[in-house]
């Protein structure tokens, strides 16, 4: 678990350093994770080592987001200015982005004959 | 000073009362939410946040105070990105074998997600600056509090609507791809991803981890993509 964690941070110090010295727009971490999905894939070992703590992690992904959706709560008058506006905006583009993303998807898929053969 | 008020000076200075709010809040909006059979109304991110949203405000708590405990949590949102890495590596075949409907998926997804935000906004009479920090809703927030800050946008409410945009998603995701009869855990999984960001890729983690893995993979590319196309896409408005 420790060891586990260690690498986990490890990646994302690494991504951080890449990202300060390339001055490049992107998180640390998001860097750190594509150069762990390269690490992980190239050695079975490194992944077997990250599996448990990366999973407990992800089951409870959801509690990670508490602090900043408590912290959203003292910014909605910002959004009461534009309320109606804002709130059509983001509900119809957030459905309307679920729903082309998701068919896309299946229309390629089912195009392309990639159905599941494992 | 009374006790109480003296125990309160204590707990109120400390990290330690805001860490366990926070913790224990969740702990039960989570045991509701399996109780609900995970029902997406039951998103343990927004049952979660009401009761330390009114504990805040009924104790008269500032968000800085609140975040000193809460930073401990917030932090673990780092080492949790660079692990999403790891069942993406587990599943790297399926992703290979699935690169041209990610990749197709990904532009059509991530042009509806800029385009109808900031287009439907605009029709509505929002000001520019509105626009411009809506353009990277689906985004993470890192990421889209930057876009925001060279479009013209206002980092802090595009860091509110992004949570806001997640919440929503992990609320409607799963009733909208059963409506449209997708019942393919990757593609619903990328979807919640490219839609809602991490908060997003938490619910897909709780329908399986199939569409966990897939959302985490639609939150990274997304968030390289809109970084391109949303200055592009704000140049038309």
């Amino acid at each position: 678990m420790i060891q586990a964690f260690a690498i986990l941070l490890g990646f994302q110090l690494g991504g951080e350093v890449i990202v300060r010295a390339l001055h490049i727009g992107i998180p640390g971490p998001v860097v750190g994770m594509t150069m762990l999905a390269i690490g992980c894939v190239a050695s079975l070992k490194l992944r077997q080592a990250c599996e448990k703590a990366a999973a407990t992690l992800l089951a409870n992904l959801s509690l990670l987001f508490l602090p900043a959706a408590v912290g959203v709560v003292q910014f909605l008058p910002l959004l009461q200015k534009q309320g109606l506006a804002l709130g059509i905006a983001i509900l119809v583009s957030t459905a309307l982005a679920i729903a082309v993303t998701a068919l896309t998807f299946r229309f390629v898929v089912h195009r392309l004959k990639l159905e599941n053969r494992e | 000073m009374t006790d109480v008020a003296r125990l309160w000076v204590y707990l109120s200075a400390s990290p330690l009362l805001w860490l366990f709010a926070t913790l224990a809040a969740y702990a039960l909006a989570d045991r509701f939410a399996a109780a609900t059979g995970r029902h997406p109304l039951a998103n343990p991110v927004m049952v979660a946040t009401v009761p330390l949203a009114v504990l805040l405000w009924f104790t008269k708590t500032p968000y800085t105070t609140y975040f000193e405990g809460a930073q401990f949590v917030h932090f673990m949102l780092g080492p949790a990105t660079v692990a999403l890495a790891v069942p993406l590596a587990a599943e790297f075949r399926r992703v290979r074998r699935l690169a041209v409907p990610i990749v197709i998926a990904l532009l059509a997804g991530s042009l509806t997600a800029i385009i109808s935000a900031v287009g439907i906004a605009c029709l509505l009479g929002a000001p520019h600056d509105v626009l411009a920090s809506l353009a990277p809703k689906s985004v993470t927030t890192p990421i889209a509090m930057g876009i925001a800050a060279i479009i013209g946008g206002l980092p802090s409410l595009t860091a509110t609507i992004v949570v806001v945009t997640g919440i929503l998603t992990g609320v409607i995701a799963l009733p909208i791809t059963k409506l449209l009869k997708v019942h393919d855990h990757a593609a619903h999984g990328f979807a919640s991803g490219l839609a809602g960001h991490g908060i997003g890729t938490a619910r897909a983690f709780h329908d399986s981890p199939l569409a966990g893995t897939f959302a985490g993979l639609a939150l990274a590319l997304n968030g390289l993509l809109t970084a391109v196309l949303a200055p592009l896409v704000m140049k038309l408005f």
